[in-house]
């Protein structure tokens, strides 16, 4: 038993800092620019894909840094010939953009790749057990990816409470209009934001895809997670974001590791006398119901607290 | 140093400025009045780029109708919006310092000035501005505008809520702005402030502009105050 929670612990961190390099893009772009950005998910897709290209062509190290630069890149482009264009016709306009994006990317991905999933692995010098606990070798790679999470985590912290450009963006985030009177250029600092966010998804793909399997469907799955993390911690809040990506990391790791069933865990309460439909409900394991766990919570929290953990806002 | 000629601008379908003239000189404190809804802020807002301008909107000889707001910010004209948008998270000190367009290059209004004029500012520089007063909100928007060195600021209702004792002081600082040759384009609704530092007064009414004159000629003018500005 213990030997599963630390375990869980470590991938449930895991799991969580990397739904973090995610949700804190998505969140920050929503706050400043009023748009859910649906293709974010595909920005993380597009990470994993070019990883995986460039690793066959210049290798890993290298594809780890070019990789999200050229997300990065698209996602500014995205910004400035897309969202700014259409910005001036309403969020709706925006919205349904970032919704055919995404579309588009997933089909562009399974045009080039194909829609099985491509061979992307762990990169030789960190395919090896980095410790061994009870019985169970944990990964180095995936230690690896725990502490670029870390790192990343540190230098966006660096950057939005230390530099100038950080108090922009803080500034913007609740005043974009009032930030431009002040002789600030936002568009740029909406492009810059909308670059960042997408490399740092970019990088998560980069990353998670050898650990994961990197697949034409990938950012579709892993879409709805976001969003629900940025509605449980409150939409534009990063810590909140934190909170929460660390949370339901957590939740979806244990939930998948307790192998047990209901009708172990409340024994007692056993209705066994009624009809058979309802004896398999309990009989249903813990892990079956992982899936939908972070959507229950979702609703959960839309009835409890409408502006999310954190969030100043109702969503 | 600001002239505008024929100003129109539309929320949605309505006709919210009907071709509004206006000009301010170099130093000069002008002030704005009429009733709510008459298109005041809107003028403002229209200047700066925040509502699409159409006609002629000249600063500085330089033509800066429908220029994204930044541009026109940047070659000195500030604004003080009327809901007084501080940026809540950061702090006062901080708030001050976003007001600063140029870091390699201070202007004549220095963070230390300001704090020193406004103990009260002072006093609560490193904690969140989302906890001051109205009154002392209003202080460090305007206080965080200079900071960017304006050659003309506008301050849309900078009095709007505020207590009589902070009515006077707010005064105190526009009075204390225009001494130091920054020109002033007072929006208001109250005439104390308005007759007490302005050079010259517009009366606004129906999206147009319906009296210019002194202070003095506007005294003596009852029925122009009893049609376009008492309630």
């Amino acid at each position: 038993m213990l030997e599963l929670i630390v375990i869980s612990t470590l991938n449930g961190v895991l799991f969580g800092m990397l739904l973090f390099l995610l949700s804190s893009g998505l969140t920050v772009i929503f706050s400043m620019m009023g748009v859910l950005n649906f293709a974010h998910a595909s920005f993380y897709m597009l990470g994993a894909f070019f990883g995986y290209q460039l690793t066959k062509w210049i290798g890993f190290w290298p594809a780890l840094v070019l990789a999200p630069l050229l997300v990065g890149a698209v996602g500014m482009a995205v910004e400035r010939y897309g969202l700014r264009n259409t910005h001036k016709h309403g969020h709706v306009a925006e919205l349904l953009l970032t919704f055919g994006l995404a579309f588009a990317i997933e089909e562009i991905v399974s045009m080039i790749w194909g829609k099985s999933p491509v061979d992307y692995r762990v990169p030789a010098a960190l395919d090896f057990p980095a410790f061994t606990i009870f019985s169970t070798n944990y990964p180095a790679y995936k230690i690896f990816m725990l502490a670029i999470s870390v790192l990343i985590f540190i230098a966006l912290l660096i950057v939005l409470k230390r530099t100038r450009v950080g108090l922009i963006v803080e500034a913007a985030l609740t005043h974009p209009h009032m930030v431009g009177h002040l002789g600030h250029n936002v568009g740029q600092v909406f492009m810059l934001v909308f670059g960042v966010g997408s490399a740092l998804a970019g990088l998560a793909g980069v990353i998670a895809g050898p650990a994961l399997v990197t697949q034409s469907d990938m950012a579709a799955l892993l879409g709805p997670i976001l969003f629900v993390v940025i509605v449980f911690g409150g939409l534009g809040s990063l810590p909140g974001a934190f909170i929460a990506s660390l949370f339901i990391g957590l939740v979806q790791t244990f939930a998948v590791a307790l192998n047990g069933s209901l009708a172990s865990t409340f024994g007692p309460l056993d209705p066994s006398i009624g009809p058979s439909v309802l004896s398999d409900i309990w009989n249903v394991t813990i892990a079956q119901i992982a899936p939908v766990l972070p959507y229950v919570l979702l609703v959960v929290i839309l009835i409890v607290r409408p502006m999310g953990l954190l969030g100043t806002r109702e969503t | 140093m600001l002239e505008v000629r024929d100003l129109h601008a539309y929320y949605g379908k309505s006709h919210i400025l009907q071709g509004v003239d206006l000009s301010i000189s170099a130093g000069e404190v002008v002030s704005l009045l009429g009733r709510n809804g008459v298109g005041r802020s809107t003028t403002v807002k229209a200047i700066m780029g925040e509502v699409p301008p159409q006609g002629t909107i000249r600063f500085k000889g330089q033509d800066i109708a429908g220029l994204p707001s930044h541009k026109i910010a940047r070659l000195g004209l500030g604004y003080v919006p009327e809901h007084r948008d501080i940026f809540p998270g950061l702090t006062v000190r901080q708030n001050l310092l976003l007001g600063i367009k140029n870091t390699r290059r201070p202007g004549k209004w220095r963070l230390q000035d300001m704090l020193d004029m406004f103990p009260n500012l002072a006093a609560r520089a490193d904690t969140p501005a989302g906890v001051l007063s109205g009154g002392e909100k209003q202080m460090l928007t305007t206080c965080r505008t200079l900071m960017g060195d304006p050659e003309l600021i506008m301050i849309d209702e900078p009095t709007e809520g505020l207590a009589p004792l902070i009515v006077h002081q707010v005064g105190d600082l526009i009075a204390h702005i225009a001494k130091a040759g920054v020109a002033i384009l007072l929006v208001e609704q109250k005439l104390s402030i308005a007759l007490r530092i302005s050079h010259r007064v517009y009366i606004m009414g129906h999206g147009r502009i319906v009296f210019e004159g002194t202070p003095d000629e506007l005294k003596a003018n009852e029925a122009i105050r009893k049609e376009w500005l008492e309630v």
